[in-house]
């Protein structure tokens, strides 16, 4: 399949107009020698119809569809209304570049405005940009804007933050001089207090926590804010599951510098971990060391309100090596689909939502803990994940529920020896009573 | 565009107690006092509450406030907006991608593995290197990725130098992203031609240059001819070889990276490859690198053996991690789609139709505006308001009267080696019809300069905002909503 409009009378007489009398004599600024001399061993071309069953036939042989998942850690099934698909997909969000030319680009600038402020109002917090790659990058983005704000050495990360976000912060900080100081999560599953608090001094840019945590567990956000706070260091919470600030106070309100996170929650499909949706809210005071695009309100020659990027003094297209991030494109079609989908659910569903998914985990934790053998791990409150211990190794456990039909969560071995016979189970409103249900008498089969 | 209307905010047309959303009932007994002792909200203050009718009349109405490649003539210049093909929307949509999720086992994904396995095996063939990662999430993201894996080789090999060298016509994320790996940046001055001269390059290489960061062809539009030279100065040096590879769009199925000596590079998957822009991402940055660079590859690494898939996690040498999971898998399955539609003549064939647009443009416009450099170009070329200004009208002007006519205007004042530049990339999805069209609209403004100067100061008139005053946002920056 070809997507070139050009007539072959038309090529005939383009090249006339240049003094040319092939396509291959557009190439002679390039030596010779320099050239391919034969067909790229590429497949195709394939036509439309071609194409698509040979992408179906690859498709097909993912074979997940057919489990009941209870997947998280990072990437979460939710319900997407219609109106997302149906007004996230319009070409005019999905085909235009960059708004650099705002007088016709003020649908996807007015949106990263709302964007802006449904972010603000979640984190608590004065300003927020209009998006990041997503929650991991933006986690490094956040311990580097704490190193620009106060210059100092070493940031405090939990270890019960995303196993993965604590391996992009660990890449991103090699070459700034940075040194990441990991801190021990405690028997309730959150973060211990005490050894963070021996591990601050003066030379800590900040503390990095996630809540609720890696193991679905809610940090104290205000003692861990105290304790950063008390020695001038930054306090940034990581948010995963984006859709727990429904339900939980804004972080912004409980002492947070910087809140940032994953928005994969807020109408994105799972997709294989992307494309998913960074965001970064923080203090006012911030706001010139904050890295990203940032939509801004302004007026035109004739007063009418309009929308431009601003505060590009920051960015790397003006200050190059100087800026604040090298960051330039992002992911405002998923700011557009979070904005779409943050609007729909509004002030009460966003809520509603979070209560059920919260209500629906604890109803499964309870019926998991109860069968014999299994227990909770940790004791404190969790939103829509939590960690269950079996009395054998979670692998073994995991492929008799695999032979069940049942995905039954990730394993946590991999990243936490210590924690190898245990599981991290989500429950989303996507998950009904019996599905739950189907789970926890599946473990208790497989157990007994 | 229904240009009369103007569209509120969303928080300015909500109303207490409309809804746009319901939730079944709960369907397991409510807990009491859950999260007790944990700070809670009942709603979140601020957010909008309005009716599905008004929800997706907001959203459509705002869509027509935005021009876009599907609905005219786009050259953005080192953008390459060229049509996204509707197929692969559809095929990243289907539900065995998008419902897969990251921390499946290996043997419930072998479709996704096999993806990204294929996509980057075509992307070695295209560029003659030897393995690609695909985690990095755009352009930029790319070029942190292959300066650290240039670090580690450095290290590897016994030191890590102390600067990159970038030429002045770079895009401004080489050297930002140079600096967050730590390196020093030098720039080293363009030459007549706009390109790069051995002699200066040989004058900068040192040992304590760790690499050469170039744009092929430049943001000029123009290859440069001297690469392997250049290439094998850097290398003589004990330096490595970095290619912004942006504007790939000229040379795909023409030229090989590799073959120019080449160690690193970045693609766009949202420029060449055709995904989608999205108004600014999701976009795709993958790296590719030759044998000696692999093992510092990003982990994990898909590995194809006897038609089975895996993920190697056991790469010592691996920089780690640069994002979670495996990169905008869903752009990597449209790019994926796009080349499989292509083939191999249709590659080679989709250089050689944007460089025959964007000579055609150039030639039909040379003489009604200035190009600063003679040098031939591929996909792109670069005037600049030199003649206009003669009458006191800039390129903002000239690109604020084009959305008047229709057209989305060029980029503005980039590369910085042209001042007052006008960088125009047509693509090779554009008809001859279109580039007429954009070249008359060039012609008349140009007429417009010379008799009614005012004319074009003061446009865009037909937009649904005339020319917006961006120093006052930036000076009393508004960034959010506030409730009066």
């Amino acid at each position: 399949m070809s997507y070139i409009p050009i007539s072959k009378k038309d090529e005939k007489e383009m090249l006339a107009i240049l003094g040319i009398s092939s396509l291959g004599g557009l190439f002679r600024s390039i030596p010779d020698e320099l050239k391919i001399k034969h067909d790229l061993s590429l497949p195709g071309p394939l036509s439309e119809f071609e194409l698509g069953r040979h992408m179906e036939e690859m498709a097909a042989r993912n074979d997940f569809g057919g489990f009941l998942s209870f997947l998280g850690g990072g990437a979460y099934e939710h319900f997407i209304p219609a109106v997302v698909d149906q007004l996230g997909s319009r070409n005019e969000f999905v085909t235009p570049y960059t708004p650099y030319q705002p007088e016709v680009s003020q649908g996807t600038l007015q949106i990263a405005f709302e964007f802006q402020t449904l972010i603000c109002q979640l984190a608590g917090l004065d300003i927020a940009n209009a998006s990041l790659y997503d929650g991991s990058t933006g986690a490094a983005e956040a311990v580097l804007m704490a190193q620009r704000i106060n210059g100092r050495s070493k940031v405090l990360v939990s270890r019960a933050v995303h196993p993965q976000y604590r391996q992009v912060i660990s890449t991103y900080i090699k070459n700034v001089g940075l040194q990441m100081i990991e801190i021990p999560y405690g028997s309730d599953g959150r973060t211990d207090h005490q050894a963070a608090a021996a591990s601050i001094d003066d030379d800590v840019a900040a503390i990095l926590i996630q809540s609720p945590n890696y193991f679905g567990t809610v940090e104290d956000i205000a003692s861990f804010s105290d304790l950063a706070h008390g020695r001038s260091a930054l306090s940034i919470v990581a948010v995963a599951e984006g859709l727990a600030l429904g339900l939980l106070e804004a972080p912004g309100r409980l002492g947070a510098d910087v809140v940032v996170g994953e928005g994969q929650s807020f109408g994105m499909p799972v997709s294989f971990g992307g494309p998913y949706l960074g965001f970064m809210a923080s203090k006012k005071e911030f706001m010139r060391q904050l890295p990203g695009r940032v939509a801004g309100e302004t007026v035109d020659v004739e007063g009418k309100r309009g929308y431009v990027l601003t505060l590009a003094t920051r960015e790397q297209h003006i200050r190059r090596e100087k800026a604040t991030s090298n960051i330039c494109t992002n992911q405002a079609l998923c700011a557009v689909r979070a904005a779409i989908y943050l609007e729909t659910l509004g002030a009460k569903g966003l809520t509603e939502m979070a209560f059920q998914n919260a209500q629906k985990a604890a109803y499964a934790a309870d019926a998991l803990g109860a069968v014999p053998g299994v227990k909770r791990k940790f004791a404190a409150g969790v939103f829509n994940e939590f960690v269950l211990e079996f009395p054998k190794s979670w692998s073994d456990v995991d492929a008799a529920l695999k032979k069940k039909g049942i995905l039954g969560g990730i394993g946590l071995g991999r990243d936490y020896p210590e924690l190898a016979n245990c599981s991290l189970i989500c429950v989303t409103e996507m998950k009904t009573k019996q599905d739950i249900d189907k789970l926890a008498l599946a473990v208790h089969e497989v157990l007994s | 565009m229904i240009n009369q209307i103007r569209e509120p905010l969303i928080f300015e047309i909500s109303d207490p107690g409309k809804r746009a959303f319901s939730l079944p009932p709960l369907d397991v007994p409510e807990k009491e006092g859950l999260l007790a002792g944990v700070a809670t909200r009942s709603e979140v203050a601020g957010f909008p509450e309005v009716s599905e009718p008004e929800l997706v009349r907001h959203f459509t109405r705002l869509s027509q406030l935005n021009y876009c490649v599907d609905l005219g003539f786009y050259p953005l210049g080192s953008c390459t907006m060229k049509y996204n093909p509707k197929i692969n929307e559809k095929v990243a949509a289907l539900p065995s991608y998008a419902s897969s999720h990251p921390e499946a086992a290996e043997d419930l994904i072998q479709g996704n593995l096999e993806v990204l396995k294929r996509l980057e095996d075509y992307l070695c063939e295209i560029t003659g290197l030897k393995a690609f990662t695909l985690q990095p999430a755009a352009g930029a993201h790319g070029e942190l990725t292959g300066m650290m894996m240039i670090r580690a080789a450095l290290e590897a090999r016994g030191r890590a130098r102390k600067y990159v060298l970038i030429p002045d016509s770079a895009h401004g994320t080489n050297p930002s992203s140079a600096h967050i790996c730590g390196y020093e940046v030098k720039e080293i001055k363009s030459n007549q031609k706009g390109t790069i001269d051995p002699e200066t390059l040989e004058k900068e290489m040192n040992e304590d240059v760790a690499a050469l960061m170039v744009t092929n062809p430049n943001t000029l539009g123009v290859f440069e001819t001297d690469i392997r030279r250049l290439a094998e100065i850097v290398h003589a040096g004990g330096g490595l070889v970095y290619m912004d590879g942006a504007n790939m769009n000229a040379l795909a199925g023409v030229v090989r990276p590799a073959d120019l000596g080449i160690d690193v590079l970045h693609l766009n998957l949202h420029k060449t490859f055709s995904t989608p822009h999205g108004g600014g991402g999701p976009g795709g940055g993958p790296v590719g690198v030759t044998g000696e660079l692999e093992p510092f590859l990003p982990m994990p690494v898909v590995v194809e053996k006897d038609g089975k898939f895996r993920l190697d996690f056991d790469r010592p040498l691996s920089i780690g991690r640069v994002r979670a999971y495996f990169g905008n898998f869903g752009v990597s399955v449209k790019a994926l789609c796009y080349i499989l539609s292509l083939g191999p003549k249709g590659v080679r064939g989709m250089a050689e139709y944007a460089v025959l647009n964007s000579n055609y443009v150039r030639k039909m416009l040379e003489g009604v505006y200035h190009l600063k450099y003679e040098t031939p170009t591929l996909h792109e070329c670069v005037f600049s308001d030199k003649y206009q200004k003669e009458f006191g009208v800039s390129n903002l002007d000239i690109a604020k009267r084009l959305i008047d006519y229709g057209v989305h205007p060029p980029t503005m004042s980039f590369p910085l080696i042209v001042h007052g530049a006008l960088m125009t990339e047509p693509t090779e999805t554009e008809s001859k019809r279109e580039l007429d069209k954009f070249i008359e609209a060039m012609k008349a403004i140009d007429r417009e300069a010379r008799e009614n100067p005012e004319l074009l100061k003061s446009a865009p008139h037909v937009s649904y905002v005339r020319r917006l005053d961006e120093v006052r946002a930036a000076k009393n920056a508004v960034l959010r909503w506030e409730k009066k």
